[in-house]
């Protein structure tokens, strides 16, 4: 395990138990092909999202340029680089949704939670994201919020709906 | 081999199977413009302006990386293909920064010679610019993302020619960018500073600091004293610049032109480089006869010096304590120099041409301030220079020749082919052979270790013993070498790395070339220069003897030590 131990940046991997397991599962995968995509995914089960330090890590323990741990991170919309709220938000914005005005809805979500597309709002509740077709274009537009799916939106109905989530 | 038979544009054309429609066309003649191949990197067949038409296919191909079949008919300019062609450039140009006029690709641009090549007279779609910042975070190298046509060479030649991986794709679809991971800045990841990523780069995205505004100003200050050394494989390229053939050597013209520009004292590396060998060459002696530290690794490329330091930290005993001759330089001519010429050291300002990039970030370091003060103020690579020159109205040409200034401006033949892969190594067995064997060597070429493959060994039999070099050119190719050794294949007693295919005529800092022989045409320039020389071993040079037995002692003794010796760290990756 030479190349793990510590370089002196300023991770928390010292004290946090979850570092463990993931070299656990680092050591698992590592001489398996794709192993990369298939560590991150078990990394972002165990942190919730994929922070610096846990790519550093991945990349470390993989013997992989950081590079292109962070391309892979970045390229597919499952992996996510920021902490991501209790409730996720979709927007579909699918051809039928946006004619139907999601464009509205999503500037009634961001102007509700004080929050742009891709973020997540200060208490930590919402992660809003936008998403290609879900299917349900008889119900445009439509969200879902984690499983609940809401259609013919209108932007009033926003905050309401917001509010049914502690 | 089997060989294909096909036509392109109504010729017949014969070449071994597996060659692609691109190189086949090549060998007849036909030019297919081409973005993101590079001869030299693996293929990517991203970008698609290299497309042609294949009788019986249904759409276009990519001629870089498809492969030539029997009886395939090939047209590289038909209808079709133009309209492609125009299209990928016309889109490329509609997410461009247009700002040609004040661009430091201007002339230089492989998107400005695709518009023109292809006519391209209005652009039919309106496409969004980007906004994104600089990356200026390092020394040696400047990004500008919104410049990037995303061809991925840079991405290619880091990871494949320097094994770094500094910067990679990242995103996806309209949002890909070229950057580094989190966008960090170069400065915070493994970048080493090399500029082989601007050499490939085909437009302005890619670019080195540009410290010449620094070089002017002390130039125009009458109190400041600007002293310059000039690296030896600036003398081989510099004339490219100004339209000279590629491989001319211009050492007395270069010299005139820094005389008027304004320089007060116009010195050479090289006579640092045969002050290097002097003090590597005894750290060598000492290291053999104590069996200590071997092999010993040359220590005068800093884009090497920082590899090591990321990617091999239990390798730095290895390297030699020695600085690399710019940086000699610069201690000496705030201390012996500033002495000898009675200036007051806080005067001078001391400037270096250099074929590289990395040099800026190594002048830099904390660490290289032995005469009290920044032992070197400034780094200007090759280009660098001839923009001053330019800008200075000199018609270079036709200059006339002019000679280095003394002390500090004579060297030897040894000192001159530092500049190319192998050639501290053939300069150090020049003094180190004679100074073991106690006589004069019999031939002063050491041909087995000249040449271009990435690593190379011999063996070379000195005072009775076989002595082990290899030499390794290129970070992809040390990495290989190093590895080999960390794995016991190999043992060595001397390894001289330098961190850009070719040394330093391969450099980030020189002119950019398309010719494939760019980097042999210098080296036979320097080469050359050797043959020319009286002087061709170190420790025959006048001025460092004097240096020695006037200012320094002893080769490796305290006062060279303090001077022009240094430390070397473990660095983090990340
Ligand atoms: S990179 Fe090329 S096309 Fe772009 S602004 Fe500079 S010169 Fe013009
Ligand atoms: S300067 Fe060298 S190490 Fe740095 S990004 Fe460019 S090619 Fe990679
Ligand atoms: S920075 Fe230059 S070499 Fe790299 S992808 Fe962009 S255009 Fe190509
Ligand atoms: S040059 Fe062939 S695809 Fe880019």
């Amino acid at each position: 395990m030479e190349d793990r131990k510590c370089t002196g940046c300023n991770c928390q991997q010292g004290q946090d138990p979850r570092f463990e397991e993931l070299a656990k599962v680092i050591e698992e995968y590592r001489d398996m092909e794709g192993a990369l995509i298939m560590v991150l995914h078990k990394a972002q089960d165990i942190f919730g999202y994929l922070p610096e330090d846990v790519q550093k890590f991945v990349a470390q323990g993989l013997n992989l340029p950081l590079s292109e741990v962070y391309g892979v991170t970045t390229f597919y919309s499952y992996f996510s680089l920021k902490p991501r709220g209790k409730y996720r938000i979709a927007v579909c914005l699918g051809t039928a949704c946006y004619v139907r005005g999601a464009a509205e809805i999503v500037s009634a979500i961001e102007k509700h939670l004080n929050i742009k597309v891709n973020d997540t709002s200060s208490d930590g509740r919402f992660t809003l994201e936008v998403s290609r077709c879900i299917g349900a274009c008889g119900l445009a537009p439509v969200m879902t919020v984690n499983e609940d799916v809401y259609g013919r939106l209108t932007p009033d109905k926003i905050p309401e709906i917001l509010n049914r989530y502690e | 081999m089997e060989r294909i038979k096909l036509t392109i544009d109504g010729n017949p054309v014969e070449v071994e199977a597996g060659t692609t429609i691109l190189e086949a066309a090549q060998k007849i003649g036909v030019h297919i413009p081409t973005l993101c191949y590079h001869p030299e990197l693996r293929l990517e067949g991203a970008c698609r302006i290299c497309v042609v038409e294949v009788e019986g296919m249904r759409n276009l191909v990519a001629s870089c990386v498809y492969p030539v079949a029997n009886n395939m008919v090939v047209k590289t300019n038909s209808e079709a293909v133009r309209r492609a062609r125009r299209t990928i450039v016309e889109l490329l140009i509609a997410n461009h920064p247009q700002d040609c006029l004040v661009c430091s690709r201007h002339g230089e641009c492989e998107l400005q010679d695709l518009s023109r090549q292809l006519g391209i007279r209005k652009v039919r779609f309106s496409g969004e610019k980007r906004d994104l910042a600089l990356d200026e975070s390092s020394y040696s190298v400047v990004r500008d993302p919104n410049k990037c046509i995303l061809c991925g060479r840079c991405v290619r030649v880091c990871a494949e020619t320097q094994s770094v991986s500094a910067i990679g794709m990242a995103n996806r679809g309209s949002d890909s960018i070229v950057t580094t991971p989190f966008n960090l800045g170069l400065a915070e990841g493994p970048c080493v500073g090399c500029g082989q990523c601007i050499n490939v780069c085909p437009v302005a995205a890619l670019r080195e600091k540009d410290d010449t505004e620094r070089v002017w100003e002390a130039l125009q200050d009458s109190k400041t004293h600007v002293v310059v050394q000039v690296a030896p494989a600036v003398r081989a390229a510099l004339g490219e610049e100004f339209g000279l053939r590629a491989g001319s050597l211009v050492t007395g013209k270069l010299v005139t032109a820094l005389r008027k520009l304004g320089f007060d004292q116009v010195f050479d590396t090289q006579f640092a480089a045969d002050l290097t060998i002097m003090e590597e060459g005894h750290e060598f002696i000492s290291r053999l006869q104590k069996r200590e530290n071997l092999p010993l690794i040359t220590s005068c490329s800093p884009g090497w010096v920082s590899y090591c330091e990321r990617f091999y930290p239990d390798m730095l005993p290895h390297v030699s304590t020695c600085k690399s001759p710019q940086q000699m330089f610069g201690a000496l001519a705030k201390t012996y120099y500033a002495q000898k010429a009675g200036i007051n050291p806080a005067h001078i300002f001391s400037v270096s041409i250099m074929p590289c990039t990395a040099k800026k970030t190594e002048a830099a370091r904390a660490e290289m301030q032995a005469s009290g003060y920044r032992d070197v103020d400034a780094v200007i690579t090759t280009r660098e220079l001839a923009n001053m020159i330019r800008e200075a109205g000199i018609d270079f040409a036709n200059l006339s020749e002019g000679e280095f200034d003394l002390p500090m401006g004579m060297s030897t033949g040894a000192g001159t082919i530092f500049g190319i892969t192998g050639g501290v190594m053939e300069a150090a067995l020049r003094t180190v052979a004679e100074m073991l064997d106690g006589q004069e060597l019999p031939e002063v070429e050491f041909q087995q270790v000249r040449g271009f493959a990435g690593v190379r060994e011999a063996t070379v039999r000195i005072a009775g013993q076989d002595v082990r070099v290899a030499i390794a050119n290129g970070l992809a190719q040390a990495n290989r070498l190093l590895e080999r050794i960390k794995a016991g294949e190999a043992e060595y007693h001397f390894i001289e790395i330098m961190g850009c295919p070719g040394g330093c005529i391969g450099g980030g800092g020189q002119p950019l070339s398309k010719d494939p022989d760019i980097r042999m045409k210098r080296a036979t320039a320097l080469y050359r220069q050797d043959m020319l020389k009286k002087v061709r071993k170190s420790h025959e040079n006048p001025a460092v003897q004097e240096l020695y037995r006037s200012f320094l002692g002893e080769p490796n003794g305290e006062k060279a030590h303090q001077l022009l010796h240094t430390h070397y760290h473990a660095r983090s990756r990340y």
